[in-house]
């Protein structure tokens, strides 16, 4: 990249507004100030953060939701100007001496489910804004030309810039915005920028990119905000990058309460991470990918379009493949620093075979398993190197990898069955295993050409174009069509775990993995045998892991990694030992005396506020919270006779049917109503537990006794309350 | 008949050990616990340790996920 050529980007610029500000510091884990950015007016302000929006809402994800519920009304679109961006990181975020303590939370409305939505992302963006004087920032209204907004953290300034002419895919941009604002190669690690990419501008599943600067490398690398297509919403409002500056980066910046507690606790964590990781799951050498052989070793790799749980193929996209391909191994790859456990694998010197880029050697940021099974074992494809370009591109252009891959799927699966053909696709043929065709279908939806317009709608727009304008039955697609409240599902088979489908279909955004992931502990383990047990678990669990998401960490510390007598333990699934640890890690940083059962309260108030945000904007309600019967049981007849013994024997022992002499369209009919009738009870029992109605509101007296019973927040529940 | 986690059968086997057991189920996840008519099995002993025919056994697999 010249420096001829940054200058003239530079000088393009043109400063639209700007902000001093003192840089103040953070006193235990808080600034006390969320950055406030419309882009219609121009406006940038300092907005204090009260001890109200502490106490209820802790930072993260509920600094988000909160900021978000103020900017935006019931009627609010997700393509208005009213709504909201906000990037928050939590009291815990930036911490050094923890791993997984450095990610960012982000939340919008969301063009695939038209509702609240929330993302998790690592890379410095979140961290480097708080340490720059900001608990969140929040960017409302749209710019008229593309913008970038510069937070110089160094000198206490903001600008809003006219950004002509750098480009807008990321690991250009990425690059371009590092070059731009740092002093020196080394400085590049001071520089973090949020960036989507043309695909963004054409998807309504468009994603964020979220950067840092590694050193051994040399060159910009990315962790995705991935889902719900709040990407989108960031190329609506012509923002390039949102870029932050922050030099003086060192530990104990939280200033926490009790920095000899956090040592402690930090160096306790850390060793037991060097000890274990590489005798257990080996994150830091392969990352998420090992759970490719698992999942297809217990038949629950999603495979062409969620039919099947296991190919006889998965060897060749599995961790043993991956590992020789992230080089070198162990490499320690952390997206914040003081990461022991280190797991963002990526690609090297990977040489592009198709598309703009072409021939380029660039790196590659993964793949993670949920992109290894939903562009690699989902849609038929067994090449690794297929499966990295599909990452490479959907990342640089800003789109979802999961929602690519599912809705690719989808459209596979239509096209085999007859309701897409090459006239409708333009000469595609989309076949499981035709990389060739879904990689092209990648490259048109990133310029919104062709078929790829319609691909970019979603799985829940398609369903109903493909039904109104291609005859295709409605039945069919919204049985074989993954998505649910609009959102693309992540890859897990769930049809022999009724606890997964709730981890899915009983979520506030969709279904996404975030919540829940409960298949072993039901499927396999065994554990959660009755509704309640189930209940039990979708209460817990939802609520621990929300826990994460107000306080700027990662979640695979908890449970990636599981000290020696864990088994010993009375709960081994909920790591208790884990647990306490991130009880000191909040007491330490806060100063808050608090026990397990507060952090679990601190979550149920914002999951139920989320919740109430929903009925607010029209959802939030048991219809919302249905789900394809794809993710319940076998659809077609194939899908059925694949593991006709499995299925026969649960008709059998379950359902009380002798399938002997039965067609198995009449064992698909009866099975199906069992299925669909556990999942309407499992329904009952979660909102039962969760102290909601049987229409999935919260009561009154559930939010009167998290004390998030606020005027606004009761004025929307009341109608659907008897 | 070995009954796993009050849901899996599998049928004995003369010598049969922990380690084949996880093998005929594929059980391959790394995290797991296994016990023995509530008896623990450490890990260093799944090759070895014998597998009673009629055992109600315990394959427990930590959370984890993508």
């Amino acid at each position: 990249m010249s420096t001829t050529n940054i200058q003239a980007m530079k000088q393009a610029h043109k400063v639209l507004a700007e902000f001093t500000y003192e840089p103040g510091n953070v006193e235990k884990g808080y600034t006390g100030r969320t950055l406030y950015v419309n882009l219609s007016d121009n406006t940038i302000a300092s907005k204090p953060v009260t001890q109200q929006m502490k106490d209820l809402f802790i930072g993260g994800r509920g600094f988000g939701l909160k900021l978000l519920w103020d900017g935006v009304t019931p009627d609010t679109q997700w393509d208005d100007p009213e709504n909201e961006i906000v990037i928050s990181s939590g009291p815990l975020g930036g911490t050094t001496g923890y791993p997984g303590a450095g990610k960012s939370l982000v939340v919008s409305l969301s063009p695939l489910t038209d509702c609240v939505m929330d993302s998790n992302v690592g890379g410095y963006y979140g961290p480097l804004l708080k340490f720059s004087g900001w608990d969140a920032i929040e960017v409302q209204g749209k710019a008229d030309k593309d913008v970038i907004v510069f937070v110089d953290g160094d000198n206490g300034r903001v600008t809003i810039e006219e950004a002509p002419k750098e480009a807008v895919n990321s690991h250009v941009l990425g690059e371009q915005m590092a070059e731009m604002f740092a002093q020196s190669e080394k400085g590049k690690r001071a520089i973090s920028s949020v960036s989507a990419g043309t695909g963004a501008e054409h998807a309504r599943f468009g994603c964020l990119n979220f950067s840092w600067y590694d050193s051994r490398r040399g060159h910009m690398r990315y962790k995705q905000a991935g889902r719900g297509g709040i990407g989108t919403v960031f190329r609506d409002k012509k923002i390039k990058a949102l870029v932050v500056k922050f030099s003086d980066m060192k530990g104990g910046l939280n200033n926490p309460a009790d920095p000899k507690l956090l040592r402690q606790v930090g160096k306790k964590v850390n060793e037991e991470m060097h000890r274990l990781d590489p005798i257990q799951n080996d994150m830091a050498g392969v990352g998420t990918a090992h759970l490719v052989s698992i999942m297809n070793d217990y038949d629950l790799l999603p495979t062409h379009n969620f039919q099947y749980g296991s190919h006889p193929e998965a060897h060749k996209i599995s961790a043993d493949v991956y590992r020789q391909l992230y080089s070198p191994y162990r490499i320690q790859d952390g997206c914040w620093y003081g990461c022991t456990m280190a797991c963002a694998k990526g690609i090297d010197d990977f040489t592009l075979r198709t598309g703009p880029y072409k021939g380029q050697v660039v790196g590659v940021d993964g793949p993670e398993y949920e992109t290894i099974a939903g562009c690699g074992s989902n849609i038929g494809v067994f090449d690794p190197h297929w499966v990295a370009e599909f990452n490479f591109y959907c990342d640089t252009y800003g789109l979802d990898t999961i929602s690519f891959g599912t809705g690719m799927a989808f459209v596979i699966e239509c096209y085999e069955a007859g309701v897409l053909n090459q006239e409708i696709t333009g000469g595609l043929e989309l076949n499981f295993g035709n990389a060739e065709a879904a990689m092209e279908l990648l490259h048109l939806t990133a310029r919104g050409e062709g078929f790829g317009k319609i691909f970019g709608q979603g799985i829940r727009r398609m369903k109903k174009i493909f039904a109104e304008e291609y005859g295709g039955d409605p039945q069919f697609l919204q049985d074989i069509g993954m998505e649910s409240k609009g959102l693309e599902f992540s890859e897990y088979v769930t049809k022999e775990s009724l606890a997964m489908q709730g981890g899915y279909g009983l979520t506030l955004k969709g279904p996404q993995h975030d919540e829940a992931w409960l298949i072993f502990m039901d499927q396999v383990n065994n554990q959660i045998p009755t509704f309640e047990d189930k209940a039990e678990a979708l209460h817990y669990y939802p609520m621990w892991r929300t826990w994460f998401g107000l306080n700027g960490l990662c979640k695979i510390i908890w449970n990636d990694v599981s000290p020696e007598d864990n088994a010993l333990t009375d709960e081994p699934a909920k790591i208790p030992e884990h647990v306490d640890n991130y009880v000191k890690f909040y007491q330490a940083i806060t100063g808050q005396d608090v026990t397990k059962e507060d952090l679990i309260f601190h979550s149920e108030r914002v999951y139920n506020f989320q919740r109430v945000f929903n009925v607010r904007m029209g959802y939030g309600r048991r219809f919302n919270d249905a789900i394809p019967y794809r993710s319940v049981g076998p659809v077609t007849i194939t899908e059925y006779e694949s593991r006709a013994e499995q299925y026969d024997k649960q008709l059998c022992e379950k359902v009380g049917l002798d399938p002997e002499g039965k067609t198995t369209e009449e064992k698909l009919a009866a099975l199906r109503r069992y299925r669909e009738d556990q999942y309407e009870k499992l329904t009952d029992a979660v909102y039962k537990r969760r102290g909601w109605t049987l229409d999935g509101v919260p009561t009154l007296e559930k939010l009167q006794e998290l004390g998030v019973d606020l005027p606004e927040v009761v004025e929307v529940v009341k109608p659907y309350l008897s | 008949m070995i009954r796993v986690n009050d849901k899996f059968e599998i049928k004995w086997e003369q010598g049969m050990t922990v380690e084949r057991l996880l093998e005929q189920l594929k059980f391959s996840f790394p995290l797991i616990i296994v016990s023995i008519d509530n008896v623990l099995v450490s890990r260093d002993e799944y090759a070895t340790r014998l597998v009673p025919n009629g055992a109600q056994v315990k394959v427990l697999h930590m959370t984890a996920g993508g």
